[in-house]
């Protein structure tokens, strides 16, 4: 399953060019999970790390152990995001959709309309422009 | 690698170097030793300890050689390592003491003194002693003492430091043991220099690093001074070393940038920011690029210089180190960050000139990595260099684009001398790549060159890419790569080539419901389209994208308009179609059935009502909506009857449709949701619990392939069904949003009528749904005409009036004025009329139509309603009340001569039931005018009471009690209690005793009249008697007519008291009262009350000189325990038959507990002889003992019910026969043929004295 839950781009003008690049970057998430293989669930490191590099921005990936996948793109020149910052970004990602999740309203697969969840979102995009 | 011949200084190819080690002495011995010293000294490794807590390593030893001079010597402050001499020996051969004083010793302090002035301390003297020389000098010293001599002289406390080497070009045992001491010196002194002096050049370096802050600090100098380490280390063939080194410096700069992007500039930087003007690419070819490491010595590199330096040598040791894969990684990432940091540093960069190098390095990258791998390992790890490959792609691209390469016309002289300034920062090419065919220097040349030799470069590329993604499983990549291909060919014109990718793209995006690309890719196609001309293609993919809400308005309207302008267009030829689906058009989204059960009647009207909801951003004239609608005869015909209709009412007549149509981001709406439902295996045999689970009952479903499920794109094969049954509505204008459309049709033939097809027609343009899910049906049906007649209420209840429910449905028959529904009467059962009695008429949806007044005429036999006027398809309903004329239910006598025997009368007796009410069927035959043949109708009465009678007695005074029960659930007032004796009997009498009437009596309740039975005459043995009451309902007004009265008959017999029996319990003599355990008397007197009388006519009777004897068995049981008695408790005694004969028995009894004990029961039974003769030979008692008796026993403990009927008619044990013993019989006597005189009565015990416990058992 690779449709979108959730897409938030900020600026919106280049809004397609992201939506191609998480696309994309799902090749490298479904290899990373394929190479993960049957590791033990308790082991298995979420974070995927950086998916691939192009030349304005870095793509980092997350999966959850329900293969939810979380992909953010940051721009290249803000090194100001080190791989610490973008795990816990990652993990503030997963605490949230899981409050999502945890919503007895919410239908699992279904676009992600939550406004927490969003206000999260733009806090952190806030927090790294 | 190809190694030059090396010049001298500077040494710098590394892998040819090996550190150095200077020879001094005796040259001529060193050249006969050397062939085995550098074969020897490689041969076994050496560990070697580092500084700073790097791990031990095992290494290797080789050494260049060199003759000793002043000038190998490093001055002060050279850093050079590569230059160092590491280790210095000294050679002889000298075994002569003289020779020794006389030149060798000179020679050596010469030579220490050199070492000293230079501070060099690793040195080594070397003795090598030869027998053969031994030989021919006869005087000679025992050779110990030169090397005595030599470590007294200059090896001061560090006698090591000379070592002898025993006939070295010999092959024994001795010499091998002398070389290894030898090689083993030799190799521990040389890695002792290393640490040494490489710890101490790394102290340096480490400081110069430390002063990176300074103003005057150099990176160029400080790279040239650890690149220096990296060399050493690389001459030692520690490569992992060597590349920590360059990364090092690469992470350092790499800060620096950063730091300078953040303002914290350093001054040295501020060099490396000078305009790009060389962009000739990544050179990988060489080891060492010394133009470019000139350059960095000289302060002179750029930005590129320094980066393509760095990473050529970092990708050398990598590829010695055999990871080519993290060669093309780290290039990926090189020229990634090469970009940024350009940016970062604002350093001014022609446009294009970045492509040019990012293109050069990535094939430079991905040739020199082809150049060091075999095919197979090349295939098996693309996922490495795929990156590389597509990256090459998108920059020749944007090259493309850039010297107007891509274009139709080809470049123009803005990019003609765009493409010349490109070229002219390519310069030359290298010396190395000169002869290379496919270089990338001679690609982009040639790519730059002509529009043809671009496209076949770019095209080469590009399938390469997706070719390597596809391989490697990256379709999405590979989608998107063939997407950028697409977009090249719609710029060349050729869109018949872009279309296979452009849909490919998009069937991958609507798969994984990707909406912003899909509206994206979609636009692209309906362009391609449009040049292909796929008319039909290219109006579906207009009208998605009409209705996609991610296009503004303006681009939404345009492709409306596409689509309304064709239909314009094509208005003049006709036949020509074009069949579009409608879901992008419209949605269909309910659908409403008047009637609302989409049931009609032939001839009826039925009007379906659509809601559409135009997808259009504008308003759209719309010629004609379609319904197709297929028809069948349906077999099952009860859907078609009006009883169905009444009963099936959907709730609102609306059907939803599901908006499933909508392609956009939900792809997992097409999937069915799962069915899941427990399973239990069991075993066959025992029936126990096997297995358990869940299973999916609908994987079929969920477990196809995707692909076939989202070809919307392709999807349309959709065709035109031509039914002869179709809905029309024209003329529509569809506004943006929901429309409501109604169809309206006229029902002919009976049957069901699916739809199936929903088609709008614009012009020759059909919007067309295939298929309507859920399905829609509506029905017509044909119906016979019906009667039906039903009770009100749960049941009707005889005896009183009741109403009952008429139904006519008429179906096809139309009621006329004058036609009458004719009741055949039965005679139990009264129609009542009442003149105020209405019909309704109803529609066939339940709605009133009308009512009229009802026509009922009575005649003796017929009862004629007539029916109101109404039209086909209605129903007429009206109740009518009846009367089930009351009867006396057949109980209580043998003779049923009572109630009527009509053949259509029957009595079903429930009363064994116990609580149910006893019941009666009458038939009513009609006759309708719809029809010749008669129906015949069965109602139900229920009788509400029950009616039980019994015989009291006292003495000789007799009482008959009637118990009336009400089982219904109404009240009921009860007057007029008779009971009569139909034989008029002129001796008998029955004086009531009753209350005055009426009696009110209750649902579930019981009424009791009680009379006193006097006779003037001996009475006859058995007694008829009719009880009659009247009842009514307790509420509820007066009623029109008489009811009458309810009957009972029943019959008692052998009412007549024959015999008393009286018992009485008398404390032992000289006590007041009965105690516990003390035996007390029990006296029983038997006495007769009549002469003979018919009834003693029996076998028992014995007739002796005109006296009369009977024989009577008593028995004395006590069965709540409360008495013991004590000897015989039964006997048999001749009775004399004449009044006032008393017989008296005497018992012993013993009370078992104290307080008022009733008597224990006296029990009288009629003895009949087996034969007579017999009769007095048996003993009563030992006979009643055996099993025979029990039966009857029970006689006194069964309810008296049977009016007096004898039902202890005695059987005898078949027990009897079988012994072979004639069995006396024993007859239990009637019970109104014996009054207990005592019964009641009870004896006060006290209990004995001695026995204080007391007994208290709670229950």
């Amino acid at each position: 399953m690779n449709y979108p839950l959730y897409i938030r781009s900020a600026p919106t003008e280049n809004e397609l060019k992201f939506h191609y690049m998480v696309h994309t970057s799902l090749d490298v998430v479904d290899e990373k999970i394929s190479a993960m293989g049957k590791a033990l669930v308790d082991q298995r490191e979420l974070y995927l790390g950086l998916l691939y590099p192009t030349e304005d921005y870095k793509v980092y990936g997350y999966v959850t152990n329900s293969k939810v996948k979380f992909v953010m793109v940051v721009d290249s020149s803000n090194t100001a995001l080190r791989d610490n910052e973008i795990r816990s970004m990652f993990r503030k990602l997963h605490n949230s959709y899981t409050d999502v999740m945890c919503n007895p309203f919410y239908n699992p697969g279904d676009r992600i309309q939550s406004r927490a969840f969003d206000s999260m979102v733009t806090s952190m995009m806030i927090q790294v422009c | 690698m190809d190694a030059p011949e090396a010049p001298l200084p500077p040494v710098i190819y590394t892998m040819e170097n090996k550190p150095i080690v200077t020879c001094a002495g005796d040259q001529n011995l060193f050249t006969s030793i050397y062939p085995t010293l550098s074969q020897q000294l490689p041969r076994e490794p050496m560990e070697w300890r580092r500084s700073y807590g790097r791990a031990p390593k095992m290494i290797h030893l080789e050494s260049n050689f060199v003759q000793f001079k002043e000038e190998l010597l490093p001055k002060d402050g050279n850093k050079a390592l590569l230059t160092f001499p590491f280790l210095h020996i000294y050679w002889t051969e000298c075994c002569d003491t003289e020779v020794y004083k006389a030149t060798v010793k000179d020679d050596l302090t010469k030579w220490q003194n050199v070492l000293k002035a230079h501070s060099s301390v690793d040195w080594l003297i070397v003795v090598v002693e030869n027998d053969a020389k031994k030989k021919n000098k006869t005087n000679i010293l025992p050779r110990t003492s030169i090397v005595d001599k030599i470590r007294n002289d200059f090896c001061n406390k560090q006698s090591d430091r000379c070592v002898v080497l025993s006939d070295p070009l010999k092959d024994s045992s001795r010499t091998q043991e002398s070389w290894n001491a030898f090689l083993t010196k030799l190799r521990t002194s040389l890695l002792m220099s290393f640490t040494k002096n490489l710890g101490k050049f790394e102290d340096d370096m480490r400081t110069l690093r430390e002063k990176r802050t300074e103003p005057g600090w150099s990176f160029c100098d400080y790279f040239m001074v650890q690149e220096e380490l990296a060399f050493v280390f690389e001459m030692l063939q520690q490569f992992e070393d060597a590349l920590v080194q360059y990364d090092e410096l690469d992470a350092l700069f790499s800060q620096y940038v950063v730091n300078f992007g953040a303002g914290d500039g350093a001054n040295w930087l501020t060099f490396f920011c000078q305009p790009v003007k060389s962009w000739n690419g990544l050179i990988l070819r060489k080891p060492i690029d010394m133009e470019k490491r000139e350059l960095i010595q000289r302060q002179e590199a750029t930005l590129l210089d320094l980066r393509s330096y760095l990473f050529s040598r970092q990708c050398t040791l990598l590829l010695f180190l055999q990871r080519p894969w993290e060669v093309a990684q780290r290039a990926l990432e090189l020229l990634h960050g090469c970009v940024q940091e350009l940016k970062l540093l604002e350093v001014s960069v022609p446009p294009g000139a970045l492509d040019c190098w990012v293109f050069l390095s990535c094939l430079e990258v991905l040739q020199r990595i082809e150049g060091c791998c075999d095919r197979a390992q090349i295939d098996s790890n693309i996922a490495h260099t795929v990156g590389l490959w597509s990256y090459a792609t998108e920059k020749l691209k944007s090259l493309g684009y850039l010297c107007g390469l891509v274009s139709e016309k080809g470049p123009d002289s803005e990019d003609l001398n765009r493409t010349v300034d490109l070229l002219a920062g390519l310069g030359a090419e290298r010396p190395e790549t000169a002869n290379t065919a496919q270089s990338p220097y001679k690609k982009l040349k040639e790519a730059l060159s002509s529009v043809e030799a671009f496209e076949k470069h770019y095209l080469d590329l590009s399938h390469a890419a997706i070719e390597m993604h596809t391989s490697i499983g990256r379709l999405r990549s590979a989608k998107f790569v063939g997407k950028d291909l697409a977009e090249f060919y719609m710029r060349k014109k050729s869109p018949q080539k872009a279309e296979v990718y452009l849909q490919g793209a998009l069937k991958n995006y609507l798969a994984e419901g990707w909406a912003l690309p899909i509206t994206h890719t979609r636009k692209q196609l309906a362009e391609c389209q449009k040049h292909l001309g796929q008319t039909e293609n290219y109006l579906q993919t207009s009208s998605l994208l009409a209705s996609d809400h991610h296009l503004t308005e303006d681009e939404r309207k345009h492709f409306c308009r596409e689509i309304l302008s064709f239909a314009s267009r094509q208005t003049d030829s006709p036949g020509q179609k074009i069949v579009l689906p409608l879901h992008c058009f419209a949605q269909l989204r309910d659908l409403h059935f008047t009637p609302s059960n989409a049931v009609v009647h032939v001839g009826g009207v039925l009007s379906v009502e659509i809601t559409l909801c135009s997808q259009m951003p504008m308003p759209v004239q719309v010629e004609q909506v379609t319904i197709n609608v297929h028809f069948s005869i349906d077999k099952n015909n009860y859907r078609k009857t009006a009883e169905w209709l009444t009963k099936h009412k959907t709730s609102n007549g609306t059907i939803n449709f599901p908006t499933e149509t909508s392609p956009l981001p939900a792809p997992q709406n097409n999937l069915p949701a799962l069915e899941l439902y427990e399973m239990f295996e069991r075993s066959p045999s025992d029936n126990s619990l096997n297995t358990t689970g869940i299973i999916c009952k609908n994987v079929h479903m969920l477990l196809r392939r995707q692909e076939s499920s989202t070809s919307l794109e392709t999807s349309s094969g959709v065709a035109l069904e031509d039914g002869a049954h179709v809905l029309k509505c024209s003329g529509v204008t569809l506004e943006p949003g929901a429309n409501r459309i109604t169809f309206r049709t006229q029902a002919r033939e009976p049957g069901t009528y699916t739809l199936r097809q929903l088609c709008a027609s614009v012009g020759p343009v059909r919007f067309v749904l295939p298929h309507l899910y859920p399905p829609v049906q509506y029905d017509v049906y044909s119906q016979e005409p019906q009667l039906r007649v039903e009770p009100l209420a749960d049941s009707l209840l005889a005896g009183i009036p009741q109403k009952v429910k008429f139904t006519v449905t008429t179906g096809h028959y139309t009621v006329k004025n004058g036609d009458s529904l004719q009741l055949s009467n039965a005679e139990a059962m009264l129609i009542l009329c009442h003149a105020e009695n209405r019909a309704v008429i109803y529609s066939n949806t339940r709605e009133k139509a009308s009512d009229a007044l009802l026509r009922v005429q009575s005649s003796d036999k017929v009862t004629s309603i007539g029916l109101p006027a109404a039209p086909a398809y209605h129903m007429i309903e009206f109740e009518l009340e009846v009367l089930s004329l009351p009867s006396a239910p057949v109980t209580g006598g043998e003779s049923s001569v009572l109630g009527m025997t009509e053949s259509h009368r029957k009595h079903k007796d429930t009363q064994k039931a116990g609580q149910c009410m006893a019941t009666t069927d009458h038939k009513v035959s009609i006759d309708c005018p719809w029809s010749i043949y008669s129906t015949v109708i069965a109602l139900t009465f229920s009788v509400p009471f029950r009616t039980t009678h019994s015989l009291l007695s006292a003495g000789t005074r007799k009482y008959i009690q009637v118990c009336v029960q009400n089982l219904s659930e109404l009240d009921f007032e009860l007057s007029d209690g008779h009971l009569v004796d139909p034989d008029s009997n002129a001796d008998l009498r029955l004086v009531p005793l009753n209350a005055k009437s009426p009696q009110h009596i209750r649902s579930k309740q019981s009424v009791f009249f009680v009379w006193e039975l006097k006779w003037t005459r001996e009475p006859p043995p058995s007694l008829r008697c009719r009880f009659s009451v009247g009842s009514s309902p307790a509420s509820g007004g007066r009623l029109s007519i008489p009811l009458k009265p309810y009957t009972y008959e029943f019959q008692v017999e052998n009412f007549f008291t024959l015999y008393n029996v009286r018992a009485e319990i008398l404390p032992p003599s000289g006590t007041e009262h009965c105690r516990t355990g003390s035996l007390c008397s029990l006296e029983v007197s038997i006495t007769r009350l009549s002469d003979l009388l018919e009834v003693d006519k029996d076998e028992a009777l014995t007739e002796s000189d005109e006296y009369f004897s009977t024989k009577l068995m008593y028995e004395v049981v006590d069965n709540s325990s409360n008495w013991a008695v004590c000897g015989k408790s039964s006997g048999v005694i001749s009775m004399p038959v004449a009044a006032r004969a008393t017989h008296r028995v005497h018992m012993e009894v013993m009370p078992l507990f104290a307080g008022y004990l009733p008597l224990p029961d006296v029990r009288l039974f009629k003895y009949l002889p087996h034969h007579s003769a017999h009769s007095s030979q048996l003993d009563a008692d030992s006979w009643i003992e055996s099993d025979g008796l029990s039966v009857d026993k029970h006689v006194d403990e069964q309810p008296d019910g049977g009016g007096g009927r004898c039902r202890g008619s005695a059987h005898l044990a078949s027990g009897g026969e079988h012994r072979g013993l004639p069995m006396p019989r024993l007859q239990a006597l009637p019970p109104g043929q014996v009054f207990n005189a005592s019964v009641g009565t009870q004896v006060l015990v006290i209990p004995s004295k001695d026995d204080h416990v007391l007994e208290v058992s709670v229950t």
